[in-house]
């Protein structure tokens, strides 16, 4: 049995079966980051920002108690996974790629931690990614960027670039990222692996570090469409510590998994398929549409006619918010403060100049000028307002359909340095992922095939809000044919 | 070039960052390019469109109920410890880059 090669079901059953343990499976992932990952080793992967050793042994020695005993295991049973460095960890170093949190350790835990080790899961460290999850590349890691598994010289995508390569380079069963603009989808699609984005509401976000709060969501990495529906299970629900973790019910998104996808409608909006779009992703995406014909799926073009906007909209929204929540680091109460400044002003000033890289300066300036006074109206109230027709489209949409599916990324992962110089051209690349942050509706990406580099492409199907069910129903049948 | 040098002094003071003269260049340079692209919103018309801050009052919530009613699931008592007792306060203070041992120290704030 290869332990670096198994499913969260697999890893639960064999532990449970007694035929490895989960102190067995710790050791071989920490194994294999020592030997693919090292952070140290610039030429290495550099998923992993921080190793967690003594609280994972402690877990799996837990774990393997449990399973001596003949105890029923739970769901996360012995799983080794990694979390994104913006979710907080009791007494384990969370930095969200910055300089200004470098030294941070949090006194407490996120939920949705928390919740997976309730369920058994195995924390082996923290994950790279941009930072404050601000990039589409990793590139913007105050560390050093994650390179992509599949092909060191590119990108793993971003921003949660850490946790997508950690479950595509076998060094981690599943993770958790974050999405506010496409973080977990986008970097899903270039590594190869699937990622969901939870419906806005349907994961507690206490204790992940804000972005912008209107858009923030916390899902899984996994390396089956099943995996994610049980990790989802496990950290769904109210939260009484986030105001906006929303009441509805969770189902038992593993057993929908079985209803199949017969009669389903699925949408194809034709704004995804247009200009800009590479023809070999254009290419498989089409054919995992006619492989969802083929299972029994009716195909029907739709249209999000606001779509061309959804990319100013977001610009605009996530950095005025940004600029918000990023006011409270001032080196203060946790984190960086420069040294030798001459009063309290100087202080905060210097400590956010030398804290924050320049991708975070970038968005704190354009959303501090958004919200100023005189071009408020023009810019961010704007902005509400075409956020308002992004998400009438979509529920134009799903009056018809009940998925849509296009490609997450116009392309496949690009080349790290191609365009780090050009903010424009990199925001212009989150286009298809967007929107459904926008809408607060739920999205997952999964691997569709690859280019004739070897590179993998990435298929998105969008549900309704807190229709999870539906959207993994359409993955795991795509996954299982294919 | 909608934004001027001007315009990134002023929102640099109000966002508390000092940036170098390199960076104030840079600056003008990127803003102007995003917010090129980000006037393509006034092609549009939305004079008749509400506007949208969030969504969660629009979904998962009880429609029968209007403003804040809708997120009284989300209410508790006002009572000390409601969720959570405090942290203890050497925990608080241990990220702190500088204490006295009972509160935050910071450089003075009124010059004489």
């Amino acid at each position: 049995m290869n332990l670096n090669l198994l499913t969260i079901d697999s890893a639960r059953a064999a532990i449970q079966e007694r035929k490895t343990t989960a102190a067995a499976l710790v050791d071989a992932h920490y194994a294999r980051i020592a030997s693919e990952d090292d952070a140290s080793d610039p030429n290495k992967i550099g998923a992993y920002l921080v190793l967690s050793k003594e609280r994972a042994a402690a877990k799996a020695a837990q774990i393997d108690a449990m399973a001596a005993n003949g105890e029923a295991l739970p769901p996360l049973a012995g799983v080794p996974v990694g979390i994104k460095d913006v979710l907080c960890t009791r007494d384990v170093r969370t930095t969200a790629g910055s300089r200004i949190l470098g030294n941070y350790i949090p006194p407490y835990d996120c939920t949705a931690v928390a919740r997976m080790e309730a369920a058994g899961a195995v924390v082996l460290g923290k994950l790279n990614c941009d930072e404050f999850a601000m990039g589409s590349s990793n590139e913007n890691s105050a560390w050093r960027p994650v390179r992509n598994p599949r092909d060191l010289s590119r990108v793993p995508g971003g921003s949660s670039g850490g946790s997508a390569a950690a479950v595509a380079a076998d060094l981690a069963v599943a993770t958790l990222g974050s999405d506010t603009g496409g973080s977990i989808r986008q970097p899903a699609s270039f590594c190869g692996v699937v990622g969901l984005m939870p419906t806005y509401g349907r994961v507690s976000r206490y204790g992940l570090i804000a972005f912008a709060s209107s858009l923030d969501h916390i899902g899984p990495f996994t390396k089956t469409v099943k995996d994610a529906a049980t990790v989802l299970k496990v950290i769904a629900g109210r939260d009484p510590m986030d105001a906006t973790s929303a009441e509805t019910p969770v189902p038992d998104y593993v057993a929908e998994l079985s209803k199949g996808v017969r009669g389903l409608r699925i949408g194809v909006p034709k704004e995804y398929f247009g200009e800009g779009l590479d023809s070999e992703v254009r290419a498989a995406v089409e054919a995992a549409i006619q492989k969802l014909a083929s299972l029994g799926c009716e195909i029907k073009p739709i249209s999000l006619p606001h779509t061309k906007y959804a990319i100013p909209v977001y610009y605009i929204i996530a950095t005025a918010e940004a600029s918000s929540n990023l006011a409270r680091f001032d080196g203060v109460r946790y984190g960086y403060r420069a040294k030798d400044a001459k009063n309290l002003s100087q202080m905060y000033r210097r400590t956010r100049d030398c804290g924050f890289g320049a991708e975070v300066k970038r968005r704190i300036m354009l959303g501090t000028y958004a919200l100023s006074a005189g071009y408020y109206d023009a810019y961010y109230l704007k902005a509400q307002k075409v956020r308002t027709l992004l998400t009438r489209d979509f529920e134009e949409a799903f009056k018809q359909v009940d998925a849509i599916v296009t490609p997450t990324s116009p392309t496949a992962a690009f080349k790290i340095g191609e365009k780090s110089d050009d903010p424009l051209a990199m925001y212009l690349a989150d286009i298809f992922t967007v929107t459904a942050d926008l809408a607060g509706i739920c999205g997952v990406s999964i691997p569709c095939g690859e280019t004739k580099e070897k590179l993998p492409i990435g298929m998105q199907i969008l549900g309704k809000h807190f229709d999870e069910s539906t959207i993994l129903r359409v993955g795991h049948a795509y996954e299982q044919a294919a | 070039m909608k934004v001027t040098e001007k315009d990134v002094a002023y929102v640099a003071d109000l966002a508390n960052l000092e940036l170098s003269d390199d960076e104030r260049a840079r600056m003008l340079r990127d803003l102007n390019s995003i917010l090129g692209h980000i006037d393509n919103l006034n092609e549009l018309d939305t004079a008749n469109v509400p506007p949208m801050a969030q969504v969660s009052e629009l979904y998962g919530v009880d429609k029968t109920k209007t403003g804040s009613e809708r997120f009284i699931y989300a209410a508790r008592e006002d009572v000390m410890e409601g969720l959570r007792k405090s942290l203890p306060h050497d925990e608080a203070l241990a990220n702190a880059p500088s204490t006295d041992g009972t509160y935050f120290k910071v450089p003075k704030v009124i010059e004489r």
